[in-house]
């Protein structure tokens, strides 16, 4: 019992430092941005930690983080071997294709008017729909490999990024495109001097809603057949053998991943759209 | 309505592609078939077995209208094969679902206006928890709720929640800092309480970000719910339809499954979208 009332009590005084400090001029400066939630993330642990020993829950309904972390640090290759095969081959190439061919596809229909307003509606309705559903029809046709998870996430992320992308297209206006036409600029050099740069605002938008969207489908495309090695395949026969803390170091892992994958993302954007309000704004 | 026409065109386009495709796909199987039986096939014959084949590579889109027309109007609604029967376990759960995370959401929005501390801690871990592929758990909290005693309709509503909780938290935000200066100024010359802001001003206001992000949340809810229905033991419902047809290669039952999940997707948007544009004529904020 001991441990859950020290852990509380801890959780109480850290929040209530958390409230004091958010209040004072520190909370404005860079490192308080990153202590303060930094500190509140590691008030949940501690929570986590003192109410699976206080209450001495049984560790096949909720391992504590101190088990978790033995367990990341005792199956490292496998993490490892997991991760090389669900998300640098799976996810990351289908990124890559899914991505590439929606901003694409993008550039072609935008020149027809009759093209966007036929398949900018159906783009947006397929955005929606829950398409993880065709994981099951893409593994059967194309195996078991990483092959079929890469088809899985590259259809995955190909609506949102276009649908994004032919808004960003339509971003500049009457004014800029008038005066690239009294600099006598062709099509493409109003493309890539204007019109692109003018849309990766929306276009990395789209990046980053896809690189969530990449490790679902990467994962999830897992759970209908997979070779013995990848995080969906570990986690689902972990699942079947009760043994939670191996799943939960591998959603440590993917959390890890998805992350990193969404700031590199995010840090590409940042170089390349310094120029928009949204960047200037906090440096 | 300038746009009907574009639109029929690419769905026409679709619809021929994948006749096409359907074509391409199967006859591997009709010439495997004619090669076996040792006789020489035609084109035109090699088409027309691939619109018919039991367990096709690629179902045609009519034989997907059939299977989706036998599951819904052809059985009995309580009957196990019965899309209307698995659909509407899929939807009470999408339902209860999206109704938790709503709520919830909303509440951490309001919470988060008003409290800098909340703001500054929770705020960059909703955001950090977005990158973070929820879906992958959803067989845990399954397995975890139903040794607990916990099964049903409730693990899967749980899934479909925290789904839909984040766009609602963010779109919410957003929308309650939406009342500029001004606004927020003439309220505090009224000398009004947070609370009478709270329902005068910044719940008007953020009507159409709540909208936005409900829409957003509705497919998420669904799509957990869908999932929530993969892991072996559901046997009602439409992830429970794609599963057992993957493990079956009944591609017609897939295909089935997944567009009744589209056409329910679908109906929850458009209901909401219309709720929409009403509660904002009603608040004269509409078009």
């Amino acid at each position: 019992m001991i441990w859950l009332w020290s852990a509380i009590l801890f959780w109480l005084a850290a929040w209530a430092f958390n409230a004091w400090a958010a209040r004072q001029p520190f909370a404005r400066t860079r490192a308080g941005r990153l202590a303060i939630p930094a500190l509140f993330g590691a008030t949940l642990l501690v929570l986590w930690e003192g109410v699976v020993r206080g209450l001495e829950v049984p560790g096949v309904i909720l391992p504590a983080p101190s088990v978790i972390w033995g367990t990341i640090t005792a199956s490292v290759p496998i993490l490892w071997q997991d991760f090389v095969q669900t998300i640098l081959k799976g996810g990351l190439s289908g990124y890559v294709i899914g991505c590439g061919a929606a901003v694409l596809t993008a550039i072609a229909i935008d020149r027809s008017p009759f093209l966007q307003r036929g398949l900018l509606p159906v783009g947006n309705f397929v955005a929606a729909l829950p398409i993880v559903g065709i994981a099951p029809i893409l593994v059967m046709w194309f195996g078991f490999d990483w092959q079929s998870k890469a088809a899985v996430v590259v259809v995955m992320v190909f609506f949102p990024v276009l649908v994004n992308t032919v808004a960003g297209l339509a971003a500049t206006d009457r004014m800029q495109r008038d005066l690239m036409a009294t600099y006598s600029a062709s099509y493409w050099q109003t493309l890539m001097k204007l019109r692109l740069p003018a849309a990766m605002p929306f276009i990395f938008n789209g990046l980053k809603i896809a690189t969530t969207l990449a490790l679902i489908g990467a994962i999830v495309a897992e759970f209908f057949g997979s070779p013995i090695k990848g995080m969906g395949f570990r986690i689902s026969t972990a699942v079947g053998q009760l043994a939670l803390d191996m799943v939960w170091a591998e959603i440590a892992v993917a959390a890890l991943a998805g992350s990193a994958f969404y700031g590199l993302v995010a840090l590409i954007e940042k170089g390349v759209t310094f120029w928009h309000p949204s960047q200037r704004a906090r440096s | 309505m300038r746009s009907v026409l574009p639109i029929l065109a690419v769905l026409l386009a679709i619809v021929v592609l994948w006749y096409g495709a359907a074509i391409w796909l199967n006859s591997q199987w009709t010439y495997d078939q004619a090669g076996r039986a040792g006789v020489e096939v035609s084109f035109g014959e090699v088409v027309a077995d691939t619109m018919v084949q039991e367990r096709p590579v690629l179902p045609a889109p009519h034989q997907v209208a059939a299977g989706l027309w036998e599951g819904v109007a052809g059985q009995k609604v309580t009957s196990k094969r019965s899309l209307v029967y698995h659909g509407w376990m899929t939807l009470s759960a999408t339902l209860v679902g999206f109704a938790i995370g709503t709520g919830l959401g909303v509440l951490l929005a309001v919470g988060i206006v008003h409290n800098r501390a909340m703001d500054m801690s929770v705020m960059p871990w909703a955001i950090a928890s977005q990158t973070i592929p929820i879906l992958a758990i959803a067989p845990m909290v399954i397995v975890v709720l139903a040794s607990v005693g916990i099964t049903g309709l409730l693990p899967k509503a749980v899934i479909s929640a925290y789904l839909s909780f984040f766009p609602v938290v963010v779109g919410m935000v957003k929308g309650l800092r939406s009342p500029d200066g001004m606004q927020l100024d003439l309220l505090r010359t009224y000398n009004a309480s947070p609370m009478a802001t709270l329902w005068k001003l910044r719940l008007p206001a953020s009507m159409p970000y709540l909208f936005a992000s409900l829409k957003v949340s509705m497919a998420a809810s669904l799509v957990g719910a869908i999932v929530g229905e993969l892991p072996a033991g559901a046997t009602s419902g439409l992830g429970a339809r794609l599963l057992s047809g993957s493990y079956y290669g009944q591609t017609i039952q897939i295909w089935a499954a997944l567009f009744a999940a589209a056409i329910l997707a679908a109906g929850l948007v458009i209901i909401i979208g219309g709720i929409e544009r009403a509660t904002l004529r009603r608040m004269g904020m509409g078009q």
